[in-house]
């Protein structure tokens, strides 16, 4: 214990961590606003929105699965290699020679169909609690192009093991993008590399579902967070809401911080014992 | 206390707008150029696709009646009768998927979304919007079929031997 003080009190980690143990309410928010990563969290927040039914949390949920989905995906880029010959190869020597290949292939796999899951579950909660109300309709747009850039990715995957099904699944989608109205064939031409699914487009596939694709939607997922704090948090019921802070139903404004007294029945606040 | 303006006279006025415009000029012809080059770098100049125009045989090869599917070339060889052939596509116009010939229904079917096509193309049911593509096919001076695969032809037009 007293080493833990020592350490909790010395110069190096005063210079990492400059608020200290948050033993008050004071404390406690500096805590969030003074740390990078918790930052786009908000410093307080309603106790209601923390409840299970309120969100279901598929928004965390998503997260977590988009963090399992890195985590694999840079395991398993280094063993596959995205030509033709070795590709498919490549992959079944994941399944069957690589050491605990074959679990994280599947969880790279399987984490990609629940997070398309989720992700639409989660469109649909924010939906039926009228969450994309003002002032966060822009945030629903956010999340409209987070959906995409997750569909996007499950396609841009789907090429890679180089089987029959990526075979076909990417010629017949591939076909479908020529129906884009002037430019279609162009936009196919550009996107496979050629006029046939070949060496090209493998190639180009690999580079938009490893780097091009997770480099937006890691962006985009930051916005959207600290946008979640910025449009007044995760308010839950509307109604209740506009009781005490009706401008924020109406857009007009959103400096949310500032009005918001300790006394409201916020978490971490309760039990005050603010010394 | 008066503020100082920075910009009091007109010349030092124009100069700033001058600047701005030139810089603003710059950035402009700099982001076009560099989509211009992007285009074009995302365009490859060399394909390693396989020929348009491919041999599939001598004409005798094919019995008489015959529906000959050409994995290689994804192609079908069709002979009428005697001596008539003509050659289809065997990429589906629906989504591009490869054709399968069913010899005891007499018709094509493609596995993908369940188009069905005849002999001579015409769609007979499925999503497929059009017939098979019908190919240039042509006999060369030392009795060898040849398909170009890149020249699309009426199905009136049939080679006879």
């Amino acid at each position: 214990m007293k080493l833990f003080h020592y350490i909790i009190q010395g110069r190096v980690w005063r210079s990492i961590f400059r608020t200290g143990l948050p033993e008050t309410n004071y404390r406690r928010s500096l805590v969030i606003l003074n740390n990078f990563f918790l930052h786009i969290h908000p410093a307080k927040v309603k106790k209601s929105t923390l409840k299970f039914t309120t969100t279901f949390y598929l928004g965390g949920i998503a997260f977590g699965l988009y963090l399992i989905l890195l985590v694999t995906g840079i395991y398993l880029m280094l063993y596959y290699r995205p030509s033709v010959p070795l590709a498919y190869r490549d992959m079944k020597d994941l399944e069957f020679v690589v050491s605990n290949g074959k679990l994280l292939r599947n969880l790279h796999r399987w984490s990609a169909h629940a997070m398309v899951f989720i992700v639409f579950l989660h469109m649909l909660r924010v939906f039926f609690t009228r969450a994309f109300h003002p002032p966060k309709e822009f945030n629903w747009v956010i999340g409209v192009f987070l959906i995409i850039f997750t569909l996007l990715l499950s396609y841009t995957g789907y090429l890679l093991p180089w089987d029959q099904l990526a075979y076909w699944g990417v010629s017949v989608g591939t076909n479908m993008i020529k129906a884009t109205p002037i430019m279609g064939e162009k936009i196919r031409f550009l996107l496979l590399g050629g006029n046939f699914v070949s060496e090209n487009a493998l190639l180009r596939f690999y580079v938009l579902h490893c780097v091009v694709i997770p480099l937006f939607l890691t962006l985009l997922i930051g916005v959207h967070f600290w946008r979640i704090r910025k449009d007044g948090g995760l308010q839950g019921d509307l109604e209740h809401y506009a009781e005490y802070e009706p401008d924020i139903i109406l857009g007009k404004n959103i400096r949310v911080e500032q009005r918001e007294s300790p006394n409201q029945s916020l978490v971490g606040t309760g039990n005050d014992e603010n010394k | 206390m008066t503020t100082r303006n920075p910009l009091k006279n007109d010349a030092q006025q124009s100069r700033r707008k001058f600047f701005t415009a030139l810089g603003t000029g710059a950035l402009a012809a700099a982001s076009t150029g560099a989509v211009v080059l992007s285009a074009e770098f995302l365009t490859p100049n060399a394909l390693f696709e396989p020929p348009s125009r491919v041999l599939v045989g001598k004409p005798d090869q094919y019995p008489p009646g015959s529906v000959a599917y050409l994995t290689e070339h994804q192609v079908v060889v069709v002979r009428e009768g005697a001596g008539y052939f003509y050659a289809l596509s065997a990429v589906c116009t629906h989504l591009g998927c490869i054709i399968n010939w069913k010899s005891q229904e007499g018709v094509f079917r493609c596995p993908c979304h369940g188009s069905i096509f005849d002999k001579v193309g015409e769609v007979l049911g499925g999503p497929a919007p059009r017939p098979l593509r019908h190919l240039a096919l042509s006999l060369t001076p030392n009795g060898y079929l040849q398909v170009d695969k890149s020249i699309e032809v009426e199905p009136s037009e049939i080679l006879k031997v």
